[in-house]
């Protein structure tokens, strides 16, 4: 059975790519594949017949025991021949339907050929889950096939509608699906109906399971969508909606039925809403005109009555269940078939329209009468069997007292009433000679296209005849229900069921006779049960409330989103603090008085930035918050994070500044702030419960801290005293690792905000500088490049003037600063070398590759507040991506050349000796990784002033050219 | 173990401060609230290595004894490089921002995206749905029967 679907699931993947080539032809060479697996299912006949299974296994997730189990047994047997027959023989009739010109031809083929394959995956598997994944995946493919005509509005509302209907009827299974494994602690089918549990749970899981089964079989209140499914082509309608999928819903119950039907509300629900569909369908099918609709209403109908029988759970009732089932299929896809040829012919399905169809296509006409009357239950047909079948276990069940019993019986008797007036009202509206229309002309059609209709007819016939080997295959099935002596037989002698039958099929001629007052009355009654208009009003509901939630809570802006993290953290984490244990022992005011007032100036500073209107009193006032922590970590006795804070700090405020000299002074100039109220409470709260988190933190520390194994294994392992620095390049070196990568990633960020289109041309250097270093040029005005031409005459008056940056004579005379550019001049080299020592003595003293590349850094910024841009060119006049590069990459060699020498990643090897200044070094290969760090610092410190410096410098004075002609803003530098 | 009360207040201060800043509309204002959350967040950090003592770096000497805790220090220099590697990044959002919105005097402002979506306009989002729902429930009303149709069908077809 696993090799079958595989054969399925391959072919009809490549169907779209062969229908290319063969076109319609397509059709016929994938009819093979079901018609094989027809074959095959003929050659279980015999196993199946004696009560064995085919089992076949194969593990799929043992961890929560659901493997790909198929099993065959009777049931699985019936209705993998109904589904594969008739689904050949739909393939072979889509041959003719459709011409070579249908659009979407390939894809319709796959998917109605994969339709056929998970059917049958779906009655064979054993494992209730993987069931239940083909039971999903068949309304997938419905939605799909009903949706063929993708242009058609009405096609995709119907498509739509059965998707919704059955997948929501899907979802509420899966819930009983798995609390009925849960229960039985089994997947499987056969296990867990045979312990035929009981109990509150398995009464919910099972009724659970219904709703999906009657949603699938579209039976009230989800019958609705079964009529507009016949959006779909008609071999669909034939396949899906009358033969294959709304089977699948039966088949569940009928697989239940032996272990479950004595479950509470199995009986109200299948045969009180079963009769409820009969009637209701039956009813409806009465009064359309359109023929393939009077058919659809006319499933719904018989759909229900096959519920009502296959959940009855008699032995008798069981036999009775699975041959209606097996007519049902026949005539009801034969009757879609001709509905679709009669369509293709005469251009309509609208009865109204058609007059002398019959006396046209006499063979055709024959056939539909076949199937009609078996449709009736009229002898010697298949169809008058299987309702014999139905009746006598129906009227046994009654007569045994059995309330449900007298439901059923009357109830599927009037059905079948309305079946027998429907059935004769479909055979006259469709073949009949009418007065009112001119006799329809049929386009010529090859007779090859009733090949399917005509072995399904024939088949109805040749069933009715050779009941006694049916019912000895048929038997093993009921068996499993219980006890019973009933047999399939045309001839049962004068019993109660013939009676009933004749008495129905005279009734239903006489309501067709008497059709004119019947619609009368029906027009005059309220429609019975108008389910659809419950669906629209379910769906618009959720439609609309889906609108307002979204309105609600995205509206696209930060404040909003951050606001309902924010709150979301109070409420989870305040309360777990609150109600936490963990309240510490003691209280200590301050570690030493000093931090009292320190304290003090942060909390004042930091509540007059939020109150700040000008921006850059906000940006200074942060910054004594930052600096106040420079002077917490010294004292706290943490130099390297002093030294680090400190360089940062003064970065970030230059960093701030040259940002923020661009925009308006005032923060919010037109838009006052909102929501004040909420900003402070939200605050306030965050506030409170971060304090008291850092209250009881330390207080509910239970393991013993790793700080006291450090300094032993800094100075051992690591060869360096600075336990910080030890633990960044060496013992924590994984993270600084991922730390740089951030780095990088931000620098590239940045500098890719500002340079939209390249950064690599971007480090501005001064025409001929290096000719220019001579003394002898010294005392020229190099011309800024930009400004060239307007400019000319200013540099003349400078002449004679020192320079002392080499870039300081491209700046405007009036934004020179000599005095700074001495002091650049003087201090820029040491602070390099400052820099240097840093980052070697870091092992054993404070610093380190961070703080030495901040310093660095810093140096560059004095660099470029002096001489401007070209000033910065000229200090490095290389792409800060390679400088991040290069450092990167001297990390990740540390990392991996420890690799080749059989060691782990990023372990250390020493080789130390005594420097003069440095004193006694410790040179390791974690030296050369905090080398690494110290260039990515210095690259995001490069790539900050070249795009957040440099680049706005020019743009700045682009747009300050711009100005005099146009306004602030050049068009050109918006559209790039 | 206890933390020290002083230092609590001035990160709950400054966590309050900072998100009551952070929750306005204006960018650089929100930055700044950003800035104020990383220095007290760091400052929680500092709060988890105890007491104050002497820095950590080995001496060989009786007051390595009093050595604060070092791995907080270690988490925290990470921190302020990559707080203010974000810092700058954000910087350089809010410019262009402001550039490409051109807002020019009107700082850094931003409106919800969506601030200005109806209902309606929501709504519309399923107008397809609804006219693909109303096209097949026509289908199937036409083909319902009337009891006056039919007369006028044959009346029709009489006069013809």
């Amino acid at each position: 059975m696993a090799t079958i679907l595989l054969v399925f699931a391959v072919i009809a993947v490549v169907t779209p790519s062969l229908t290319r080539v063969l076109s319609t032809k397509i059709f016929y060479l994938i009819a093979c594949i079901p018609a094989a697996a027809f074959v095959w299912t003929l050659f279980q006949t015999a196993t199946v017949t004696t009560g064995g299974t085919v089992v076949e296994t194969i593990e799929w997730i043992p961890q929560l025991s659901i493997s790909l189990s198929f099993r065959m047994d009777t049931l699985a047997w019936l209705l993998s021949l109904v589904i594969t027959g008739v689904g050949a023989l739909v393939l072979v009739y889509c041959g003719r339907y459709f011409s070579a010109t249908e659009p979407g031809l390939g894809r319709f083929a796959a998917l109605l050929f994969a339709f056929a394959g998970t059917m049958f995956g779906l009655v064979t598997a054993d494992d209730i889950i993987v069931m239940f994944m083909f039971w999903e995946i068949t309304s997938v493919l419905s939605y799909l096939l009903i949706g063929h005509y993708t242009d058609r509005k009405e096609s995709r509302g119907a498509a739509l509608q059965a998707l919704l209907v059955t997948t929501f009827g899907g979802l509420v299974m899966l819930v009983g699906v798995i609390m009925i494994s849960v229960q039985a602690q089994s997947t499987s089918l056969a296990s867990i109906v045979e312990q035929g549990l009981a109990g509150p749970a398995t009464t919910v899981a099972i009724l659970l399971i219904l709703v999906g089964a009657i949603s699938k079989s579209a039976l009230v209140p989800f019958h609705f969508w079964l009529p507009a499914a016949m959006a779909a082509p008609t071999p669909v309608s034939a396949y899906l909606h009358a033969a294959a999928m709304v089977k699948a819903g039966i088949y569940l119950v009928a697989r239940l039925a032996p272990g479950y039907a004595d479950t509470p509300g199995w009986d109200a629900m299948l045969v009180g809403l079963g009769v409820l569909t009969m009637l209701v369908g039956a009813w409806r099918s009465l009064r359309q005109y359109d023929l393939k609709l009077i058919l659809a209403y006319g499933t719904v109908s018989q759909l229900g009555f096959l519920v009502v029988i296959s959940g009855y759970g008699t032995r008798d009732s069981a036999l009775a269940a699975v041959a209606l089932l097996l007519a049902h299929a026949i005539y009801k896809a034969a009757l879609f078939l001709v509905v679709g040829i009669i369509d293709h012919r005469a251009g309509t399905r609208d009865w109204r329209h058609l007059s002398g169809v019959g006396r046209q296509a006499p063979v055709l006409a024959v056939i539909a009468a076949i199937a009609v009357a078996s449709m009736a239950g009229i002898p010697p047909l298949f169809g008058f069997v299987a309702k014999e079948a139905v009746f006598t276990s129906l009227l046994e069940g009654a007569l045994d007292g059995d309330v449900w019993g007298w439901v059923a019986i009357v109830g599927t008797a009037l059905g079948s009433v309305l079946t027998v007036a429907y059935s004769a009202r479909f055979l006259w509206g469709a073949f009949g000679n009418r007065r009112s229309a001119a006799p329809t002309e049929l386009h010529a059609e090859s007779g090859s296209i009733l090949i399917a209709p005509g072995i399904l007819a024939a088949a109805t016939i040749v069933l009715g005849f050779v009941t006694a080997p049916i019912d000895t295959v048929l038997a093993p099935y009921a068996d499993t229900v219980g006890e019973g002596h009933y047999h399939l037989a045309l001839w049962h002698g004068l019993e109660p069921a013939l009676g009933i039958s004749a008495v129905v099929v005279l009734l239903g001629l006489l309501l067709f006779r008497w059709r004119l007052p019947v619609a009368r009355l029906q027009d005059r009654l309220p429609p019975v049960i108008d389910s659809s208009k419950g669906y629209w009003a379910s769906t618009q509901a959720v439609d609309r409330l889906s609108a307002k939630v979204t309105l609600f809570a995205q509206r696209g802006g930060l404040v909003q989103y951050l606001s309902t993290i924010l709150v979301v953290f109070v409420l989870t984490l305040g309360t777990i603090a609150l109600i936490g244990r963990a309240w510490p022992t003691e209280i200590r005011l301050w570690d030493y008085p000093a931090q009292v007032a320190i304290a003090f100036i942060m909390a004042t500073a930091a509540i007059a930035a939020a109150r700040a209107k000008q921006r850059m009193t906000a940006v200074l006032l942060v910054g004594v918050t930052g600096f106040g922590l420079v002077a917490l970590f010294a004292l706290h006795g943490a130099p390297d994070l002093a030294l680090t804070q400190a360089l940062v700090e003064t970065i970030t405020v230059v960093v701030f500044v040259l940002v923020l000299r661009r925009l308006p002074a005032k923060i919010a100039q037109r838009n006052q702030p909102i929501h004040r109220v909420r900003r402070i409470v939200i605050g306030t709260l965050t506030g409170l419960v971060m304090g008291l988190i850092g209250v009881i933190a330390l207080g509910a520390r239970q393991a013993e801290s790793i700080a006291t194994e450090l300094p032993r294994l800094a100075v051992e392992e690591g060869h360096g005293k600075n336990i910080v620095n030890v633990m960044l390049v060496d013992i924590r070196a994984w993270d600084t690792m991922g730390e740089i990568s951030v780095l990088v990633v931000v620098a590239t960020g940045i500098a890719s905000l500002l340079f939209v289109s390249q950064r690599g041309a971007a480090v501005p250097r001064l025409s001929g500088a290096r000719r220019r270093r001579t003394p002898s040029f010294r005392s020229q005005v190099v011309a800024d490049p930009h400004l060239a031409d307007r400019e000319m005459e200013a540099p003349r008056d400078a002449v004679g003037r020192h320079s002392w940056l080499i870039g300081g004579r491209a700046i405007a005379e009036a934004n020179r600063s000599i005095l700074l550019e001495v002091l650049v001049r003087l201090l820029f080299h040491p602070a390099i070398v400052v820099s240097i020592f840093l980052l070697f003595v870091g092992h054993n003293e404070p610093g380190g590759g961070f703080a030495g590349g901040l310093l660095a850094g810093l140096a560059l910024v004095l660099r470029y507040l002096a001489g401007g841009r070209y000033e910065l060119g000229e200090a490095v006049p290389i792409d800060a991506g390679k400088v991040l590069g290069v450092g990167l990459l001297l990390a990740v060699g540390t990392a991996t050349a420890s690799l080749f020498f059989g060691a782990e990643a990023l372990s250390s090897a020493y080789f130390s000796f005594d420097v003069p200044i440095l004193g006694h070094l410790s040179f390791g290969t974690s030296s050369i990784f905090d080398i690494g760090v110290y260039l990515v610092v210095v690259g995001l410190a490069l790539d900050i002033l070249r795009s957040l410096g440099a680049e706005v410098d020019r743009q700045q004075e682009e747009a300050d050219i711009d100005e005099e002609s146009t306004d602030e803003f050049s068009a050109s530098e918006v559209d790039r | 173990m206890s933390a020290s009360l002083t230092l609590v207040l001035l990160m709950a201060v400054m966590y309050g401060t900072g998100v009551y800043v952070m929750l306005e509309r204006s960018l650089t204002r929100f930055l700044i609230g950003f800035v104020l959350v990383g220095n007290a967040t760091n400052l929680l950090i500092l709060l988890m290595s105890g007491p104050s003592g002497t820095a950590p770096l080995v001496t060989g000497t009786a007051s390595d004894d009093r050595m604060v805790d070092p791995v907080p220090q270690v988490l925290m220099l990470t921190a302020i490089v990559i707080n203010f590697g974000v810092t700058a990044f954000i910087l350089a959002l809010i410019y262009r921002t402001w550039w490409l919105a051109q807002l020019g005097d009107e700082g850094d402002t931003l409106s919800d995206e969506h601030e200005h979506d109806t209902e309606e306009a929501t709504d519309a989002v399923f107008h397809q749905v609804d006219v693909d729902d109303e096209a097949i429930q026509r289908v199937l009303d036409e083909s319902n029967e009337h009891s006056d149709d039919d007369q006028t069908t044959s009346r029709k077809g009489a006069s013809e």
